[in-house]
């Protein structure tokens, strides 16, 4: 199908809006829009970060799935204590696939659920005590943590636990850092606040803890990766590029990361940003109080990855811009043979984006590298300066889409008929059973990495298989297929 | 009175962030911008003008209060 034309996707969306009563029509046409490339501001397009519609299928998260899912959770010699019930920290256990190094229960705990498994009586007498002794057990049990974080669920706040009180006491007592994180659930209106929340404890809790201390030996070479979260290992895959190009990376926040490497960052010459949604807020406090510039760049696809290496080595001496020209070069033939092998096979086909705080803009360069074009975006939890920087990104008269609902999703998908949809879960099932292949674009859908050079090895391998996999030819029952059985449509 | 954070680009120019807004513009002109005084009225490169209350000049990047004057929409 050819792309359509700002025209038809104009209509296209106001024929989606049309079933929605009045008031709900106006709240989504603001966040629906014709991608132009000529704006400098989203703001004058799009609407983002406003409370989802009571009633329409949103996608979104919570604030403490945004603090303890993304931000906390991959610190791997901490233990993050769910505070509240059960539910909200088992259901969402080790869903998003944070490779680490360690030996889990001994002296790492990312796949474990540690929680205070909240009884009425909690909620009525409250807490604290249990909390203070759930540490001490913690302690017991787990002698080599390094530290607690207290990730609050919805009814601490609501009951009015005094949780930074029992973390005072329990750091004197423990002599480890014990951080209380006020990430209720209800904060906000998706994780986005989460990441902001978890943003702030780090600073208030964390960051000071080596001021004043010049003992850890630094190099003028030192950066640390923030906003990377090591799913299926990528954080391995782009660390290992920077130090080939002769940076040291001192910390990782937080795929495979440990609270040292947290403590040590304020040390180091840049920070370099991936997720910008979920870590910008801690880059610019280390810009204010320490003075450390920070840069964002993307590690998906050569071209992206070339551009990314460039302009980090552009801030560092000579004998790092020879490292990132000697690493591009390095991996030419590499990347050179995984195009030559997949875009025969990719080139044309068309994709539809919708994702959390990064990838929805990020990932374009890496279709872009097969030849692939990505003609619908969006963000669940994305905020204006997210849609800023998607703009140019983007062709122009593709679609945007904010905290798009299941039903609009599923209309746009009809209409537009893209060959792939790159989503997350809670929306695979709906299009495969459409007959439209689908990569879940969270967790990688069990695969990864696909960062730096080695992830687009396996990125360009999953969409194939994906795309050109035999079963699609499948999904539709045979006697409703006599005309077109050539191809895969969504019946429309 | 939002508070600003405040710095400036690899070009030299200020760069203008509200968090709670991720405003995030370019400051097309300062008011007062000289070795003894910082601040007064600064407009953003989307039209919208906020006023600081004049300062000796700060060490970039710096957070600030400042008064909105007019909206710019
Ligand atoms: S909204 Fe509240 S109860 Fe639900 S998962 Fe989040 S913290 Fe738990």
């Amino acid at each position: 199908m050819a792309a359509l034309t700002r025209e038809e996707t104009e209509a296209l969306i106001q024929e989606v809006l049309e079933i929605y009563p009045e008031q709900a029509k106006k709240d989504r046409a603001k966040h629906l829009a014709v991608n132009d490339q000529s704006l400098e501001k989203s703001n004058k397009c799009i609407t983002s970060n406003r409370k989802s519609l009571p009633g329409v299928m949103t996608i979104r998260g919570c604030a403490y799935a945004g603090s303890k899912g993304v931000v906390w959770g991959p610190i791997k010699d901490m233990i993050h204590i769910s505070h509240g019930p059960v539910g909200c920290g088992q259901y969402s256990r080790a869903g998003r696939r944070n490779y680490y190094v360690g030996t889990t229960g001994v002296n790492t705990f990312g796949t474990m659920n540690f929680t205070s498994d909240f009884q009425e009586k909690d909620i009525v007498f409250g807490g604290d005590k249990k909390l203070a002794k759930i540490m001490n057990e913690i302690e017991g049990l787990f002698p080599l943590h390094k530290g607690i974080s207290i990730q609050s669920e919805c009814p601490i706040g609501l009951i009015g636990d005094d949780i930074e009180a029992v973390a005072k006491k329990a750091n004197k007592e423990l002599g480890k850092p014990i951080v209380p994180v006020r990430c209720e659930g209800f904060r906000g209106v998706s994780q986005s606040l989460g990441h902001h929340i978890a943003n702030d404890a780090i600073r208030d809790w964390v960051l000071e803890n080596r001021d004043g201390d010049d003992s850890f030996p630094t190099t003028p070479y030192d950066v640390a990766v923030i906003g990377d979260y090591n799913i299926g290992g990528d954080a391995w895959a782009s660390r290992t590029l920077l130090e080939e190009m002769g940076l040291r990376v001192v910390a990782q926040w937080s795929g495979d990361g440990t609270i040292a490497e947290i403590e040590k960052t304020p040390k180091v010459k840049l920070n370099l940003i991936h997720c910008y949604r979920s870590m910008n807020y801690i880059a610019r406090h280390m810009e204010e109080k320490y003075k450390i510039p920070w840069l964002e760049y993307n590690f998906f696809g050569p071209t992206k990855i070339a551009e990314s290496l460039r302009r980090i080595a552009a801030q560092f001496d000579d004998t790092i811009k020879a490292g990132a020209e000697r690493v591009i070069a390095r991996y030419e033939a590499e990347y050179q043979a995984v195009i030559d092998k997949y875009k025969p096979r990719l080139q044309g086909k068309r994709v539809m984006l919708y994702i959390g705080g990064l990838r929805p803009r990020h990932v374009i360069g890496a279709y872009e590298d097969l030849g692939m074009e990505v003609v619908g975006t969006g963000y669940e939890f994305g905020h204006n300066d997210d849609y800023d920087r998607t703009i140019k990104e983007m062709g122009n008269a593709t679609l945007l889409y904010d905290d798009v609902t299941g039903y609009e999703f599923e209309e746009f998908v009809k209409k537009v008929q893209p060959d792939l949809i790159g989503s997350g879960i809670k929306e695979k099932y709906i299009f495969q059973k459409m007959g439209v292949p689908f990569r879940q674009m969270h967790s990688w859908d069990y695969s990864g990495p696909y960062h730096g050079y080695d992830g687009f090895a396996i990125f360009a391998r999953d969409m194939d298989m994906t795309i050109n996999n035999p079963c699609w030819k499948q999904v539709k029952a045979p006697w409703k297929t006599e005309a077109s059985s050539d191809a895969v449509k969504v019946a429309a | 009175m939002p508070s600003v954070m405040l710095k400036k680009n690899s070009e030299g120019k200020l760069i203008f962030y509200i968090p709670k807004k991720d405003l995030e513009e370019v400051a097309e002109s300062v008011q007062f911008d000289t070795t003894e005084k910082w601040g007064g009225e600064v407009v953003l490169a989307d039209g919208s003008r906020y006023y600081f209350d004049p300062i000796t000049p700060p060490d970039f990047p710096i957070t600030l209060r400042a008064k909105r004057v007019d909206s710019g929409e």
